[in-house]
């Protein structure tokens, strides 16, 4: 793999261009793997980076049925905080936050972190409680956070009202080192640097069904025919339901549609990420200029990728109150993703039923931010076999035990 | 915009009328029983792609609980029906198998 560089920029504009490589192989599947990772997203990506790169396991395909980074690593707000309540969420939320930081670095590719800061709005008495409980608990857990008062909130971000009528702002949770990458740019990294390291990535390639014998995975049947494997990795948001049926068991979750959309470019008019939980959205501004917003899920089931229309004029007229001056503005696009939601509104990183096969998913409404710290930890518990410290608490088995890991109340809305 | 016949008032309810409330035909588990049935009650959930069988509320109108069948890739809605019943009538069912031969749900067909 040839390095990017600001010399490989100037080589490259004296030769038209001409000697830029593919960022990945497109290879066809061989008959065999030590680990299968099933799908391609950020958190399938990380696993196998760090699978290769903190265990030295490089006989790694992974299968995406549709295209590298399309669900919902391309979908996401881009949000990255680790302000979580539980010590649990705040030690992988915090990992995943910190490997962000250097990951430009450590991929040799730029993933555009910008820690601009994340405020969380406190807009009613009983946020202010809570947020006041999230930042002393952050305090133990050493993730630097604070709880603000107005003045700071208008000083940081002019263009908050935050006087409102309704819903007067009454502080925030900030998180200066939060704030936002280029979701693409992650899976692209990624996938870059695990093709570097001899794994293959194979795209449009969809599993169909999961071989078993003996309480064992052997492989997968995918449309590019049959793949044998010694581990099964499953990393595969809103479809962990589908792939769990082909495994033979059943998931703590629920898949429903959550939207986002984008508005058209306007000059930079804030530079820190607002989460207003209480009124149902949060908002940034892109580098190129959009203000980029982040809805509500569907109340059912659903894996139709659209949502449902209301959730786009409840977010609007909540944001539009809370920031009077986007009422002018238009909206260019809006999409959706499916997202698996558990009981808890935690993840679910951990063993199955299937001796040698692993889950990684649940990550709700809020899986970007966590991408490094999930492969991280998901390749722990594929080398291993068993979930390292990040892991631990993240088991499936923590629903039959009552050992909930409960962020329901601390993130279940803007997550 | 999903809308969905209430089965007792006979109201089309968009879905801002109504709220959803989860899978249907629950069976509940309560104290004394074992763990894997208390776990499988509260927390494993039917989440297929294609038919479900859902309860609503038609909370914002009469008030009432109901059943409704429902594709969850396409929003098509096969029917709804009261509460007070433990499985799927005949009609919703074979409305079903039209679009979905070979359909399952737990233990419908």
């Amino acid at each position: 793999m040839r390095r990017y560089s600001a010399f490989a920029i100037a080589r490259e504009a004296a030769r038209y261009h001409t000697g830029w490589e593919r960022a990945w192989a497109s290879p066809e599947p061989k008959k065999k793997y030590d680990v299968i990772i099933v799908g391609a997203g950020g958190h399938g990506l990380a696993t196998a980076f760090y699978l290769g790169k903190n265990f030295g396991i490089t006989n790694v395909a992974i299968i995406e049925k549709g295209w590298l980074g399309g669900g919902n690593t391309g979908r996401n707000t881009t949000i990255i905080r680790s302000n979580y309540l539980q010590d649990s969420s705040a030690a992988i939320y915090e990992k995943a936050r910190s490997l962000y930081e250097t990951m430009s670095q450590d991929l040799n590719y730029n993933v555009m972190f910008s820690p601009r800061g994340v405020m969380m709005l406190a807009q009613t008495e009983h946020e202010v409680r809570g947020y006041q409980r999230t930042a002393h608990a952050n305090a133990l857990q050493g993730v630097k956070t604070e709880f603000i008062g107005p003045e700071r909130v208008k000083e940081l971000c002019p263009i908050i009202c935050i006087d409102g009528p309704r819903y007067p702002v009454l502080g925030a949770l900030w998180q200066e080192r939060g704030g936002t990458g280029r979701h693409d740019a992650v899976a692209w990294g990624y996938a870059r640097a695990c093709s570097d390291m001899g794994m293959d990535i194979i795209q449009k390639c969809e599993v169909v069904g999961v071989r078993s014998s003996g309480g064992k995975v052997v492989g997968v049947d995918t449309t590019k025919g049959p793949i044998d494997c010694d581990k099964l990795g499953l990393v595969v948001a809103g479809n962990s339901g589908a792939l769990a049926n082909m495994a033979g068991f059943r998931l703590p979750m629920e898949s429903v549609a959550l939207q986002a959309l984008v508005s058209e470019p306007i000059k930079p008019c804030m530079d820190v990420v607002v989460m207003a939980n209480t009124v149902h959205g949060y908002m940034s501004q892109s580098d190129k200029g959009e203000m980029v917003i982040g809805g509500g899920t569907d109340g059912f089931n659903n894996y139709t990728q659209r949502g449902s229309f209301h959730h786009i004029e409840e977010t609007v007229r909540a944001l539009v109150e809370t920031f009077p001056i986007i009422s002018r503005l238009k909206m260019l696009r809006q999409w959706g993703g499916i997202v698996d939601v558990t009981g808890d509104r935690s993840p679910v990183i951990g063993k199955t039923p299937l001796g040698n096969c692993f889950i990684n998913a649940g990550w709700g409404t809020g899986g970007f931010k966590a991408i490094p710290g999930g492969g991280w930890a998901t390749a722990e518990l594929i080398a291993k076999g068993e979930p390292g410290p990040l892991a631990a608490e993240f088991g499936m088995e923590r629903f039959i035990e009552g050992r909930f890991i409960d962020e329901s109340v601390a993130a279940g809305v803007a997550h | 915009m999903l809308t969905l016949q209430c089965p007792y008032c006979g109201v089309w309810a968009e879905e801002t009328e109504l709220h959803a409330e989860g899978e249907a035909h629950l069976k509940r588990f309560g104290p004394g029983s074992d763990d894997a049935d208390f776990e499988s009650y509260l927390f494993m959930r039917e989440n297929p792609k294609g038919v479900h069988f859902e309860r609503w509320r038609h909370s914002h109108g009469c008030g009432k609980f109901f059943h409704a069948a429902r594709c969850t890739m396409t929003l098509k809605v096969f029917g709804t029906y009261p509460a007070q019943t433990l499985e799927p009538p005949q009609d919703i069912k074979d409305r079903i198998s039209e679009t979905y031969p070979g359909w399952t749900w737990r233990n419908f067909k």
